[in-house]
C-alpha cells in the first residue's frame, strides 16, 4: 500500500511536468501578452516591461527559470497585473476562501445528494422517488449564474436575512448563499449517480441473498448495498472535489467572496500569465491527490482490488 | 398436515412488453424430512417459483394463491414476518455462488449477522458457530478462511459456504435453487453429496430445484415436473424414471445421454414458450407429439392415477405406451 502510494507519488511529478511545460508554451503562443493593451505603449516601454519580467529571453530559458524557483524557492513568480503582489500572496489570500466555501459545498452536496439518490431508490415509483428526482433535475437544469441572483434578490433584498455578498471567516452568514450556489448542480448529479447504482445494487444477487437472510431493510441498505453502490459516485467525487474547492468564478463574481475562482478567470483575460500558471499547478496538483485519494477509498471499500 | 403445503401458487410479472405468467397455479406439499425435486428446463418458472415461497420475487412480480408452513398461511405476509422465517425456519441456497454472496463482505460477517439476528448470539460466538458450520460443508482449515472475501474462495468453495450459511439456524426447509448449475461437474457431485448427508443428518426437508434429472434421481424421493409454469407430471423418483407418463417427461429422458442405449438421445423439438399473456391450453401442445386438438385448447387438469402419481395430459397412458413399444 505505501509502496503503491510513494509509486503514484513519483509517477506524479513527471505528469506535473509536463503540465507545467504544456500550459507555458500554450500561454505563449496564444497571441498577445500581458502588456498588450487598447493604447499602444511606447516601444521603449515595452521593451523595459519585457525585461523586467524575463519575457525577452527564449522561452525554453523562460520555462528553466521558472521552473527553477518554483523547485527551489517555492516562488511562482510576481503578477504581471498587480505590480506589488506575488502570484504567492494572491493564491495565500484567496484559496483559503474558496477552500472553506469549496469544503462545505462538498459536504453539503455528498450528504444531501447522497440521501436524494437512496431515497429515490429505495421508495422506487413513489411520489419520494418522483420528488427526489424532480429536485435533481431541477437543480441540474438550473445554471448557477441564474440561481446566484435569485438567491441575492430572495435572502438580501427582500428578508434581509443574509449579506449579498463579501466574506467573512468569523460569520456564517456569508458562507451560505455561496455554499448553495456552488453545491447544486453538483448535489444533483450525485444524486442521479447514487439513485441509478443503489437500483443496479438492490436487483443483483447477494440482495437477494441478504433479503432470504431475513435482515430487516434498513440493515440490507447500510451493509449489503450502500458500499458497492457508492463506488460509481466515489469516482465521480475525486474531480468534483478539486473543481470545487478551487471555487467557481461565478460564486466570486456575485458574491464578492474574493476567492481564487475570480483570480484564475481575470488572469486569463488580462493575459497574467504567472497568476495563470500558478493555479494551474495548483489544480494539476490537487486533481492528482484526490484521484489517488480516490483509489486507496476504492482499495478500501472493494477487497479485490489491492495495491 | 404437511409442512409446506403450497396450492394454487401462480406469479406474474408487470413487464413493459405485458404480463408474464411464470408460475400457473401449482401445488404440492413437502412432508417432514422429505426431499422433493422440481424439475424443469430454463424458464419453467421454477425458480420463481421458490422466490415465491419466502417473497424474495422481484419488485414487479406478484405471487397469489396458498403457501402454508406448518399450516400458517405466509404467502404476502409482510416482511417483518416473513423475516423471522427466513433463514430460520426455510433457507435458501441460491444458483450463481460467485455473485449470491456479498463480495465487500468477510465470510464471517456475512455469516454471523444471520445467528446474531435470529438466534441473538455474540459476534464472537456467531464467527465461531459460523467456523464450526464451513467445518461442517468440509471446508478445510475453517478456524482461519472464515475471516476471508467471497473472491478468494473457488466456485466449489463458494457454494459450500452459501450452503453453510443456510444452514445455520438448522431450518426445517431448505430450499436449493439449481445449488450446482454453475459449478464443474467432479464439483457438482461432491456438492450434491454433501447436501445428502447434511439432510439426513439433520433431518431438514430439502426442495431441489433443478434441470438436471440425474441429480433428482440420486437426491430426491418425489418429484414435480414442471414446464411453461405448470406441473406436468409428479410421482415418486422411481416409477417417474422407470415409467414416465406424461409426453413431456418421456421427452426430458430421452434427451439425456444413456450409457445402456446406443445413441438414442432424441432432443426435444422447438423451443419452451412465451409466457407473455395468459396460456391457453397445454403449455407443452406445440412441441408435444401426441398433441390432439383439445391440446391446444384447455389445459389439462393434474389428476391422480395411481398412489401418489398425478399428471395433467389428454392423452391415455396407454396410448403413450403404446408409441414407446
Amino acid at each position: 500500500m505505501i509502496v503503491y502510494i510513494l509509486k503514484r507519488l513519483a509517477i506524479a511529478i513527471p505528469t506535473l511536468l509536463t503540465l507545467i511545460i504544456a500550459s507555458f508554451v500554450l500561454m505563449h503562443v496564444a497571441p498577445g501578452g500581458p502588456f498588450t493593451a487598447e493604447r499602444a505603449v511606447p516601444p521603449e516601454v515595452l521593451a523595459n516591461l519585457n525585461a523586467k519580467y524575463g519575457l525577452d529571453q527564449p522561452l525554453w530559458r523562460q520555462i528553466a527559470t521558472y521552473l527553477w524557483n518554483v523547485v527551489a524557492h517555492f516562488d511562482f513568480g510576481p503578477s504581471f497585473t498587480y505590480k506589488d503582489r506575488s502570484v504567492n500572496d494572491i493564491i495565500a489570500q484567496g484559496f483559503p476562501v474558496t477552500l472553506t466555501y469549496g469544503f462545505l459545498s462538498f459536504i453539503t452536496a455528498v450528504l444531501v445528494g447522497v440521501s436524494l439518490g437512496v431515497t429515490a431508490a429505495i421508495k422506487r415509483n413513489s411520489w419520494l422517488d418522483y420528488l427526489a428526482v424532480g429536485i435533481s433535475i431541477g437543480a441540474q437544469v438550473l445554471p448557477n449564474f441564474v440561481m446566484a441572483p435569485i438567491l441575492v434578490l430572495i435572502f438580501t433584498l427582500s428578508l434581509h436575512w443574509l449579506p449579498g455578498g463579501g466574506w467573512s471567516f468569523d460569520d456564517p452568514r456569508f458562507w451560505i448563499m455561496p455554499v448553495i450556489a456552488l453545491s447544486t448542480s453538483y448535489m444533483a448529479s450525485i444524486a442521479r449517480i447514487t439513485r441509478s447504482s443503489m437500483l443496479e445494487t438492490l436487483s443483483s444477487n447477494h440482495i437477494r441473498t441478504a433479503r432470504a437472510k431475513g435482515l430487516p431493510k434498513r440493515k440490507i441498505i447500510l451493509r449489503h448495498a450502500l458500499k458497492p453502490a457508492l463506488l460509481p459516485v466515489i469516482s465521480y467525487l475525486g474531480p468534483a472535489f478539486v473543481s470545487m474547492i478551487t471555487g467557481s468564478v461565478i460564486v466570486d463574481v456575485y458574491f464578492t467572496t474574493g476567492g481564487i475562482g475570480k483570480s484564475f478567470v481575470d488572469s486569463a483575460l488580462n493575459r497574467d500569465y504567472a497568476v495563470m500558471m500558478g493555479i494551474t499547478i495548483l489544480l494539476g496538483t490537487l486533481t492528482i491527490l484526490f484521484n489517488l485519494v480516490v483509489d486507496i477509498i476504492y482499495g478500501w471499500i472493494d477487497p479485490k482490488i489491492r495495491y | 398436515m404437511a409442512l409446506l403445503d403450497v396450492k394454487d401458487l401462480n406469479v406474474r410479472f408487470e413487464t413493459p412488453e405485458g404480463e408474464i405468467h411464470a408460475v400457473n397455479g401449482v401445488s404440492f406439499a413437502l412432508e417432514k424430512g422429505e426431499a422433493l425435486g422440481i424439475v424443469g428446463e430454463s424458464g419453467s418458472g421454477k425458480s420463481q417459483l421458490s422466490f415465491s415461497i419466502l417473497g424474495l420475487l422481484a419488485a414487479n412480480g406478484k405471487a397469489s394463491g396458498s403457501v402454508e408452513f406448518e399450516g400458517r398461511e405466509i404467502l404476502n405476509l409482510s416482511e417483518r414476518e416473513l423475516n423471522k422465517i427466513r433463514a430460520d425456519r426455510i433457507a435458501m441456497v441460491f444458483q450463481d455462488p460467485m455473485t449470491a454472496l456479498n463480495p465487500y463482505m468477510r465470510i464471517s460477517d456475512q455469516m454471523a449477522e444471520v445467528l446474531m439476528l435470529h438466534k441473538g448470539l455474540s459476534k464472537r460466538d456467531a464467527v465461531a458457530e459460523a467456523a464450526h458450520m464451513l467445518d461442517l460443508v468440509k471446508i478445510p482449515d475453517a478456524k482461519n478462511r472464515v475471516r476471508l472475501f467471497p473472491h478468494e474462495f473457488s466456485g466449489g468453495m463458494r457454494q459450500r459456504v452459501m450452503i453453510a450459511m443456510a444452514l445455520l439456524c438448522k431450518p426445517d426447509v431448505l430450499i436449493a435453487d439449481e445449488p450446482t448449475t454453475a459449478l464443474d461437474v467432479t464439483v457438482q457431485a461432491q456438492i450434491m453429496d454433501l447436501l445428502g448427508e447434511l439432510r439426513r443428518e439433520l433431518g431438514m426437508a430439502t426442495v431441489l430445484i433443478t434441470h438436471d434429472l440425474g441429480v433428482v434421481a440420486g437426491f430426491c424421493e418425489r418429484a414435480i415436473v414442471m414446464y411453461g409454469g405448470q406441473v406436468m407430471e409428479q410421482s415418486p423418483v422411481d416409477p417417474l424414471f422407470a415409467n414416465p407418463t406424461h409426453p413431456y417427461t418421456r421427452g426430458l429422458l430421452g434427451a439425456l445421454p444413456r450409457l445402456d442405449a446406443g445413441n438414442a438421445m432424441t432432443p426435444i423439438r422447438g423451443n419452451p414458450p412465451n409466457m407473455t399473456g395468459a396460456p391457453k391450453g397445454c403449455p407443452f401442445c406445440p412441441r408435444c407429439d401426441f398433441a390432439e386438438e383439445i391440446c391446444a385448447q384447455d389445459m389439462p387438469a393434474l389428476t391422480q392415477f395411481s398412489e401418489g402419481r398425478a399428471r395433467a395430459c389428454h392423452r391415455s397412458i396407454e396410448t403413450i405406451e403404446e408409441a414407446a413399444a
